[in-house]
């Protein structure tokens, strides 16, 4: 048995194991039932879930960087756009690239591990000259970032057709499937990588990387002198964040079959992040669980809301309710939700252990802590 | 953005109009308003949504400051809607090169240049004055240096700290009135990028160091302008975001700054 295997199993009792197995069974069981329930209850939620679903992928991505490895990376949607833009390169019939090379068409899943390894070569450009650079400034150095890349694809329409966007673009190809205007290939599709990506993010978290991320986050300093490599750690982060954004990016492309610059600015990456830091940072299933929450709002609960403001205005005659739209108000929310969290629940709704303690930790003064760990040692006695 | 919506109410209440005559008095109640209520705004800001998080990770404040600029947009919004917002050209359309002196050339100097240096240059040299001259100017230094030590000496923090997002307030309030009238349009995203870029030029010039960071903007602005010859309209904020990226990676202590352990 190799160290990490070791510590794997110490870092999870038997019994919690299975029962995250049991929980993950259940709740995977009713993700594939989904679709069914709402075609029975005719809900019509077929063409909303998958961006949802689409965003949890990209927020287990920025979980890794930003939960994992404590880099806070506010241009997360820039590897989004790559990963979108690469798909489209290789597999629309618009693409001008293509037509330079004078290539037909690649097949999407090609494409796709493209984009993919193209994404993550972007994080390592970005993240090469930056990470030597302490949190406030990687992040405003990743806010330009973000800045950048939808303005160049705007600026380069020879390449990209700029604001006009792309389209049509390559769609997967399994035998027996069509991915078409029905959702629930799409759906199905999504919500496997969406386990994948679990599976990924879980093993990276318990393997030796992920501990070198856990120290780096909490101790820089401390980390490097136990001989942790911050840079090619950090930047391995960077690396596999771009990365399940690319792909998160390559699937959303080809589902939409049209992509522009718009679809990828800064409130993008702020809304990966509030999923995450409102499901609980660091932990795999708070950031599922954060994803549903604000993805459902944002994608369902919002033009609901607004029908019921507005048919309540509509029968009262309140000129304010009748035009009410939650949607206006949508940054707003995002914000409110930001800064009440961070003062009321920097952990977030589902806070790893970890996580918990450390944010916590730092509000009592060193003499407190002394106390209480004096206190916790003389009751495990 | 605030600022420019602000005093742009101001001016409107003044009868400012477009191509109008110029409301002097309007203009400069126009100035004060927006700083205090840009001021004012940010000393609540930071009362409800930075003060609690002092001792809290580096992140959480982050995070909480762009909540807080999100909870703007979205006011901004409502004010003024989603439309660009037309902001009356009412300073005189003298130019000092060609109708002053004659010369007819392609180089202008306007009223409307003039106003902008006749403005930041005293607001410049004002905080220049504040931050090394007077006691709060003082304790703000002390408490950048170590807020710890500037606490056992006596210094009261909280304060010191909302006096500094009071002065950082004003400033950008001012900032809002001279970007309104220079521009002559406004809308409820400006001051995302011009945070970005405000934060750019300090960085240039060297974070904690006044002149820097007049030097910063000065110099920010150039390259933007050049990348926009050159390049292109839309290539400007590549232009800016790029020098942030290279300064950070060589030379993060910026242009004129000095090694304060924060960049590395």
């Amino acid at each position: 048995m190799s160290v990490e295997e070791i510590a794997t199993v110490k870092s999870e009792a038997p019994e919690g194991r299975e029962r995250k197995l049991v929980i993950g069974v259940i709740v995977i069981g009713l993700a594939l039932a989904l679709p069914f329930i709402d075609s029975a209850l005719r809900l019509n939620l077929g063409t909303k879930l998958i961006p949802i679903g689409i965003f949890i992928i990209l927020a287990l991505g920025l979980n890794v960087v930003v939960g994992f490895a404590g880099l806070l990376d506010l241009g997360y949607a820039a590897f989004f756009a790559i990963g979108a833009y690469t798909v489209a390169f290789l597999t629309s019939p618009s693409s001008e690239l293509l037509r330079a090379l004078g290539a037909p068409p690649i097949d999407f899943w090609l494409a796709m591990v493209v984009a993919t390894a193209v994404a993550a070569a972007f994080g390592v450009i970005l993240g090469a000259p930056t990470l030597r650079l302490r949190g406030d400034y990687l992040a405003i150095v990743t806010l330009g970032f973000g800045e950048i890349v939808p303005l160049v694809i705007r600026n380069t329409p020879q390449w990209t057709r700029g604001v006009q966007g792309m389209n049509p673009i390559g769609t997967p190809t399994v035998p027996g499937v069509q991915f078409g205007v029905a959702t629930e290939p799409w759906y199905f599709l999504v919500v496997a990588i969406v386990v994948l990506s679990v599976v990924l993010t879980a093993r990276l978290r318990d393997s030796r990387v992920g501990r070198a991320w856990a120290a780096i986050r909490e101790d820089e300093v401390a980390a490097a002198s136990m001989g942790v490599n911050p840079v090619s750690t950090k930047l391995f982060a960077f690396a596999m964040g771009a990365s399940f954004s690319g792909f998160a990016g390559a699937v959303w492309s080809s589902y939409l079959q049209f992509i522009d610059p718009g679809q990828f600015d800064f409130s993008v990456s702020i809304f990966v992040l509030v999923m995450i830091i409102l499901g609980g940072l660091g932990n795999i299933y708070g950031v599922i669980a954060g994803g549903i929450i604000l993805g459902s709002f944002d994608r369902i609960l919002a033009d609901t809301i607004s029908d019921v403001l507005q048919t309540i205005g509509d029968a009262t005659n309140i000129e304010l309710l009748r035009q009410a739209d939650v949607n206006r108000a949508r940054s707003l929310i995002l914000g409110l939700a930001l800064v009440i969290l961070m003062l009321v629940r920097p952990e977030g709704l589902f806070p790893s252990a970890r996580r918990k303690m450390e944010l916590h930790a730092a509000e009592e003064s060193e003499v407190e802590a002394a106390q209480q760990r004096s206190t916790l040692y003389e009751t495990q006695r | 953005m605030l600022g420019t919506f602000a005093t742009l109410t101001v001016l409107t209440a003044f009868g400012a109009r477009e191509g109008g005559a110029t409301p002097w008095f309007g203009l400069v109640v126009a100035l004060l308003v927006g700083m205090v209520f840009c001021g004012i705004l940010n000393v609540i800001a930071e009362r409800i949504a930075y003060r609690p998080l002092r001792n809290a990770p580096r992140l959480a404040p982050l995070i909480s400051a762009i909540g807080v600029s999100f909870i703007y947009i979205n006011i901004g919004l409502f004010w003024r809607g989603p439309a660009p917002v037309l902001y009356p050209d009412i300073l005189p359309t003298f130019d000092f090169v060609n109708d002053g002196l004659g010369i007819p050339s392609l180089v202008r100097f306007t009223v409307k240049d003039l106003f902008v240096v006749a403005l930041a240059i005293p607001l410049m040299l004002g905080l220049a004055w504040v931050i090394k001259n007077t006691a709060i100017g003082k304790a703000m230094r002390a408490v950048a240096q170590d807020r710890e030590m500037a606490l056992q000496m006596g210094i009261d923090v909280d304060r010191v700290i909302s006096y500094t997002f009071l002065i950082g307030g004003m400033l950008a309030g001012a900032a809002g009135l001279m970007y309104g009238l220079y521009n002559n349009n406004t809308n409820f995203v400006l001051g995302f990028t011009a945070g970005l870029k405000a934060f750019t030029a300090a960085v240039l010039g060297g974070i904690g160091n006044v002149t820097g960071a007049a030097l910063g903007g000065f110099v920010l602005g150039l390259l933007g302008s050049l990348t926009v010859t050159y390049f292109g309209a839309g290539w400007e904020n590549v232009g800016v975001f790029a020098i942030l990226v290279l300064v950070l990676v060589f030379r993060p202590m910026g242009l004129l700054g000095e090694e304060t352990g924060e960049g590395r």
